[in-house]
């Protein structure tokens, strides 16, 4: 059973953020992971690009395919997680520990578009 | 149209499979994980359903005539239980399929399809078929298929089904008396690794995938299969073989006979093969990680020279790697290229389309 966390916000395309300040961190669910098997790539921005809530930022990769990453807010790309460069396998281990890319949000207010753990998890089932 | 289900549907279910939809057949592409299929197979020793696979039986008076006619490899007076892997093509030399032709005896040849060719194959046979004295037949409903693949895959056969296989060379087979029933059993594959394939009836077939199972054999899907065939530079029709690529383009010349009596496309490949072709598949390293797909672009000096027929992160290497048609002024094993993946070029060089070194058992 895959798991979910309190206090983050998902995307109904399995996208979790995890909110301190004004920043953001953007990574996959844990259902997301364990939807596409081993990770071995990630396609991730580059910092200062500028995403928007509801498009494309880059892709997670398994052996036969790619899944695009959308963006559950808007705002600047301040730091990506270099480890996936290098061990994209991170994200199976731990999808909620292993973030893709931390934003200063533009817009704060788009996080109320997004469900909370209990509205995530029934939406996985 | 609905998908077909082999006579192992329900042992795939049984084991939880990832199901997916396959040249007209629902099919397994992985039962746990794709990267311990493709391992065990690497290895040790994996059984897969192939059952999809489609079989003709050609026989009659003519039938070698007609084999050499329709097919470009050479069998003339080929020696019973030899196989060979060849193409039919189109008069311009675009590819039709690729195939086994099993040699079963002096008017009898077993030609073995791919699944979602089976339609289209049957109907150009058939039709090449008036006019000779051959019978066709489409077998590809009578018969189950087994590919036990891996190292130990001699002992598994043994061990497992009590069919011994010591005395089998690569690319031959033998028929085996079992229960009432005659198998076909070839030492074949699509891996790299040693391995047999095995074709007999629904029921021999399920009974053999249950002992398999129990004996630990690991089962492996479509998906370890084409990684597998993908790292030792096997191409897959519909990737680097498709209508319009030819075998002389795809690097296969060697299976293509031009000196024999004709056949149907002689004309072309023999002059591509004289003349040399416009393009070429041929293996591209990246630098990076990133992974090229089929379809992908491949971009020399910001022009698209052509793209990407198989791309993967190779399980055996860790290395991106991929097989793409490009065009043959830039086929040079060293070439540097750029490969459009996820809108950024990624840097890579041309390479020899063998990523991993075949392992058969000569």
């Amino acid at each position: 059973m895959a798991k979910v966390i309190e206090g983050l916000y998902y995307s109904e395309s399995h996208e979790y953020v995890k909110v301190d300040g004004e920043y953001g961190y953007v990574g996959i669910t844990d259902y997301a992971q364990e939807q596409l098997g081993n990770v071995v790539y990630v396609d991730m921005p580059e910092v200062d690009d500028e995403v928007t809530a509801g498009e494309e930022f880059g892709a997670v990769e398994s052996v036969k395919a790619a899944s695009d990453l959308i963006s559950p807010v808007s705002g600047t790309v301040v730091e990506i997680n270099a480890n996936l460069e290098d061990q994209p396998e991170l994200i199976n281990q731990d999808a909620f520990g292993n973030w893709i890319m931390k934003v200063k949000m533009a817009d704060p207010s788009e996080l109320d578009a997004l469900m909370g753990a209990a509205d995530y998890e029934n939406a996985c089932k | 149209m609905t998908d077909k289900k082999t006579c192992l549907y329900d042992k795939h279910i049984g084991l939880k499979a990832k199901m997916v939809s396959f040249g007209g057949f629902e099919m397994p592409i992985q039962y746990t994980d794709i990267v311990d299929e493709h391992n065990a197979v690497r290895h040790a020793c994996g059984v897969f359903d192939v059952s999809h696979m489609g079989e003709v039986l050609v026989t009659g008076k003519e039938a070698e005539k007609f084999v050499q006619y329709i097919f470009t490899n050479d069998v003339k007076d080929a020696p019973i239980g030899k196989i060979y892997y060849g193409m039919m093509l189109h008069e311009n030399g675009g590819t039709i399929d690729d195939l086994l032709v099993y040699k079963m005896g002096a008017e009898q040849f077993f030609l073995v399809i791919n699944a979602a060719n089976i339609d289209k194959d049957y109907a150009w046979i058939s039709e090449q078929a008036k006019f000779f004295d051959v019978q066709t037949i489409n077998q590809s409903d009578t018969y189950g298929q087994l590919a036990v693949q891996g190292p130990d895959s001699e002992r598994v056969m043994a061990e497992c089904l009590g069919l011994a296989c010591e005395d089998l060379v690569f690319y031959t087979f033998k028929t085996v008396a079992v229960d009432g029933e005659t198998l076909i059993v070839s030492r074949t594959g699509y891996t790299g690794e040693d391995g047999f394939e095995i074709y007999g009836s629904h029921e021999y077939i399920r009974n053999a995938w249950d002992k398999l199972i129990r004996h630990g054999v690991k089962p492996c899907g479509l998906g370890c299969r084409d990684t597998l065939r993908f790292e030792v530079g096997l191409p897959l029709y519909g990737d680097e073989l498709t209508d319009d690529i030819s075998p002389i383009e795809a690097g296969l010349g060697m299976f293509v006979k031009v000196d024999k009596e004709a056949f149907i496309g002689k004309e072309a490949v023999a002059r591509q093969k004289a003349e040399g072709t416009k393009r070429k598949i041929v293996g591209i390293e990246l630098t990076g990680r990133a992974i090229p797909r089929h379809g992908y672009d491949v971009v020399v000096e910001d022009r698209v020279v052509g793209s990407v027929t198989t791309g993967y992160n190779s399980i055996s290497t860790g290395k991106s790697v991929c097989m793409a048609l490009i065009e043959s002024t830039y086929a040079k094993t060293g070439t540097p290229v750029q490969i459009r993946i996820h809108k950024k070029l990624q840097d890579g060089t041309v390479c020899k389309k063998r990523f991993y070194e075949k392992n058969y058992k000569k």
